[in-house]
């Protein structure tokens, strides 16, 4: 009976097996290095703010700047398979979604698919989305947009509305 | 889903731009909305890189109240810290928090933060902490998270031995929460602290007895079975146990500690039959469980129990084998994990796909380090530190590659500066002249504009003279001055003509002067035209100094940055990677010592169960001993007889 006992008391701590195993190092150690590793994230991510600055401020200068964000509208039961956009009939980008990049734009994400250049002045923008619709058949769905670039930096948004339309806006 | 809640917070506090916005979408920050896109998947570096970027453009701005973000500014602010949070940056996190806590922010948002500023404390295990912060939520708390916030509350009183009141907390919780059975089941154990076991078992059984198809319901459900049984187990309530660990999934994450317990509940009731069902399937899984390694052991201990001494010889004959094996199998996981291709695995994209691959590979003989990584994998300390890890070498990963992106921008300011550098100058000349010409142009507009301003109270006809009339009067004036003018009749004429000059300007005032105001206004047209074109130009003249002056010391500082940062980094990884290499060793050493331990356990009840074997076989052979005597004497008797005859 009391090997019945002690193995299931055995069987028991192997419950709490999670305890068991860090007891080779101490939990000061643990905390310790957890902290540093905290300290290089913020280092590094300081880095990249000025990274991101510093390109910027280098390679996208706010009187040339253009961003394009897509977003999605009515896109629970949307499958978005690409996108491909073209800017003054020069084809720009062109994007293949993932599992994950489609939950994240349904969940209200907005995504940047595009930053560059362009001289002050009109420019015409032609969108093209492809993907399966809540029906399940295949759609395409292909919308232009004309803009003008100012002196500060250019922002269009692309919104698609369910599989049926494209929304543009201006920021 | 929490980030879906700071969406939901918005139409309650934040202002409206302006009423022609319309659309909800119209007033969203796309940048935050990338923000968000990044953390949606997980992406937590991207997500806070980019919103600290676009917090630190709003804040250098001159009129920040222009930009979209203006309006998310608070939102922003809070997401960063929320998303520092789930990068495991629970110091900054914890600021940046505090900082909203302590902002002018409407009660929900600061309620919100205030939540998870507890929830940093309970996870860190400061629990005094936790509830100095928790019992600062106070007026209107947001709907979506209310539940979330009575059920962080009961858990931080729990912790804080206050058990009556995280008890009234579980039992006031509705909602999801209780749909999923975690409010159950935290009433469960913290009726066990307080000793009330009857209400605890009704709190279990109502968390054990839940409908759902949810994964993580299902396992909550047999996490309340398993601990149920296991309690009733230490009350001696064995056959009541039964009930308990028979509701756990079959196939569940916690079936095989449930079969080893329902094994037990019935041997310690001596019914060995019915134990011996649960503890055979078990002892046919897969053998790096620690349960099924007992099991292994427990089916010819109930051999053993029923006298089928034979049987239980061979069963634990091959315990033995099978312990031989995985002994050496953790000697060669300990001697691949010294060898570093633990943390070679670990690294592989693979892993970021699927975080079962390393589990999945322990059928693999190539990959000996990985045959006991589940109850490994189980520790919150081995998965903080992985995740530790994981992000050291996606830091790593970051600074390489801006190391490379400097060299490309030194390049590119090179360029710039070779093909502008040459050209500058003669166009600096050029423009120095049109721009002293175009001031003087102004001037004399601005001239222009004063006098006519001026005629419109004091008329002065002559100043809207044509040409013609100029030098027509000039002529007419020379004449009047010369000898010629010698006569009355001569000077009539002269005053004459002078005198039609003058008429006509006069006569022809308020029309002259309406098309000057005209004029004025199609050159005020032109001098807006030109300066549009010269502001285009100084800033494209701006643009061409800017795109390669003033980068040198910039991108110098932050390449010393990225260098050092890139050491510390690989300090860290080494550090890092040695205690998860210890943790690992460790828990496989101690894996070697149980199954060290049961192998001499086995060894000693197997010898046992021989000798009660033998024994049990000789005990028969004297009891029938004496039946083959009678035999024999009988088979003698009638030979004897047979010859007699």
């Amino acid at each position: 009976m009391n090997r019945v006992v002690l193995t299931f008391f055995t069987c028991l701590l192997l419950l709490e097996s999670p305890w068991a195993v860090s007891q080779k190092i101490s939990k000061e150690q643990i905390k310790g290095l957890d902290e540093q590793v905290q300290d290089i994230k913020k280092d590094v991510l300081a880095i990249s703010t000025e990274l991101n600055l510093l390109e910027e401020k280098l390679l996208f200068p706010s009187n040339t700047q253009v961003s394009l964000f897509v977003s999605l509208s009515n896109g629970k039961k949307v499958d978005l398979d690409s996108i491909e956009v073209k800017i003054d009939d020069k084809s720009i980008a062109h994007h293949i979604y993932t599992y994950k990049e489609l939950n994240a734009l349904r969940e209200g994400g907005v995504q940047r698919v595009y930053t560059g250049n362009l001289r002050t002045g009109k420019h015409s923008l032609k969108v093209g989305f492809k993907g399966k619709s809540s029906l399940g058949g295949d759609f395409t769905e292909v919308a232009s947009h004309n803009f003008s670039k100012g002196v500060g930096p250019g922002m269009v948004e692309i919104k698609l509305v369910g599989s049926s339309s494209i929304e543009f806006f201006n920021r | 889903m929490r980030y879906l809640t700071l969406f939901i917070l918005l139409p309650l506090t934040i202002p409206l731009s302006s009423a022609n916005d319309g659309a909800e979408n119209n007033l969203r920050d796309p940048f935050f909305g990338e923000a968000l896109y990044y953390a949606k998947q997980g992406e937590f570096f991207n997500a806070i890189a980019r919103l600290d970027t676009e917090l630190r453009l709003y804040y250098g701005i001159d009129e920040p109240e222009l930009d979209t973000l203006h309006f998310y500014v608070n939102e922003a602010t809070f997401s960063v810290g929320d998303f520092e949070l789930s990068y495991r940056m629970h110091r900054k996190a914890g600021r940046a928090i505090k900082a909203v806590i302590e902002g002018n922010v409407a009660p929900q948002v600061r309620n919100e933060a205030i939540y998870r500023l507890a929830k940093i404390y309970f996870q860190k295990e400061q629990n005094l902490n936790a509830l100095h912060a928790i019992d600062r939520i106070e007026g209107r708390i947001p709907e979506a998270i209310a539940d979330d916030i009575t059920f962080l509350k009961g858990q931080i009183y729990m912790v804080n031995g206050r058990f009556q009141e995280a008890e009234d907390l579980f039992k006031s919780i509705n909602g999801k929460i209780r749909q999923k059975g975690y409010a159950e089941y935290n009433l469960g154990l913290v009726r066990l602290a307080q000793g009330n076991l009857s209400g605890a078992i009704s709190a279990l059984e109502d968390a054990g007895t839940l409908r759902s198809d949810d994964r993580a319901v299902l396992a909550i459900k047999d996490k309340a079975n398993l601990m149920l049984g296991s309690r009733l187990m230490d009350e001696g309530e064995y056959p009541t146990a039964t009930k308990f660990f028979e509701r756990v999934r079959i196939d569940g994450p916690f079936s095989n500690r449930a079969l080893l317990g329902l094994g037990w509940a019935s041997a310690t009731s001596e019914n060995y039959p019915n134990a011996l069902v649960p503890w055979t399937l078990l002892s046919q899984r897969h053998v790096t469980d620690p349960s099924v390694q007992d099991a292994m052991l427990s089916v010819p201990y109930a051999y053993e129990k029923l006298g089928l001494y034979g049987k239980a010889a061979l069963g634990y004959g091959h315990a033995l084998s099978v312990m031989n094996k995985e002994l050496d199998r953790l000697d060669a996981s300990i001697k691949s994990i010294d060898e570093g291709t633990f943390l070679e695995l670990l690294v592989r994209e693979e892993f970021k796909q699927d975080r079962n691959w390393v589990v999945k590979l322990r059928e693999l003989p190539q990959t000996p380090e990985t045959y006991y990584l589940i109850d490994l994998m189980a520790s919150h300390d081995f998965q903080s530190s992985l995740q530790n890890y994981f992000d050291l070498e996606q830091l790593r990963k970051n600074l390489e590659k801006w190391s490379d992106y400097y060299a490309s921008y030194d390049e590119i300011i090179a360029l710039r500066r070779r093909y502008y550098e040459p050209l500058l100058p003669g166009i600096d000349e050029q423009f120095r002249k049109l721009d002293s010409l175009i001031n003087l142009r102004l001037e004399q507009r601005d001239r222009i504009n004063n006098k006519l301003q001026s005629m419109l109270i004091a008329p002065q006809p002559e100043l809207l003279a044509t040409a013609d009339e100029r030098s027509a009067l000039l002529a007419i004036q020379s004449f009047e001055d010369s000898p010629s003018n010698n006569s009355e009749q001569t000077q009539y004429r002269v005053d004459r003509l002078k005198g039609h000059i003058t008429w006509n300007w006069t006569i022809q005032y308020n029309e002259r002067l309406t098309k000057t105001f005209e004029h004025l206004a199609a050159l005020d047209n032109d001098i807006a035209r030109l300066k549009t074109i010269y502001e285009s130009f100084v800033r494209t003249r701006q643009a061409a100094t800017q795109s390669y002056q003033g980068y040198d010391k910039n991108i110098n500082n932050l390449r010393i940055k990225t260098k050092r940062a890139i050491e510390t980094v690989e300090t860290l990884m080494l550090r890092q990677g040695r205690m998860l290499e210890v943790m690992a060793i460790g828990e496989l050493r101690k894996r070697s010592q149980k199954l060290e331990s049961s192998q001499v356990q086995a060894r000693f009840a197997m010898a046992e169960s021989y000798d009660r074997a033998t024994m049990s076989k000789l005990e028969k052979v004297q009891e029938e001993k004496p039946i083959k005597e009678t035999i024999d004497k009988q088979a003698s008797a009638e030979t004897e007889g047979q010859g007699e005859l």
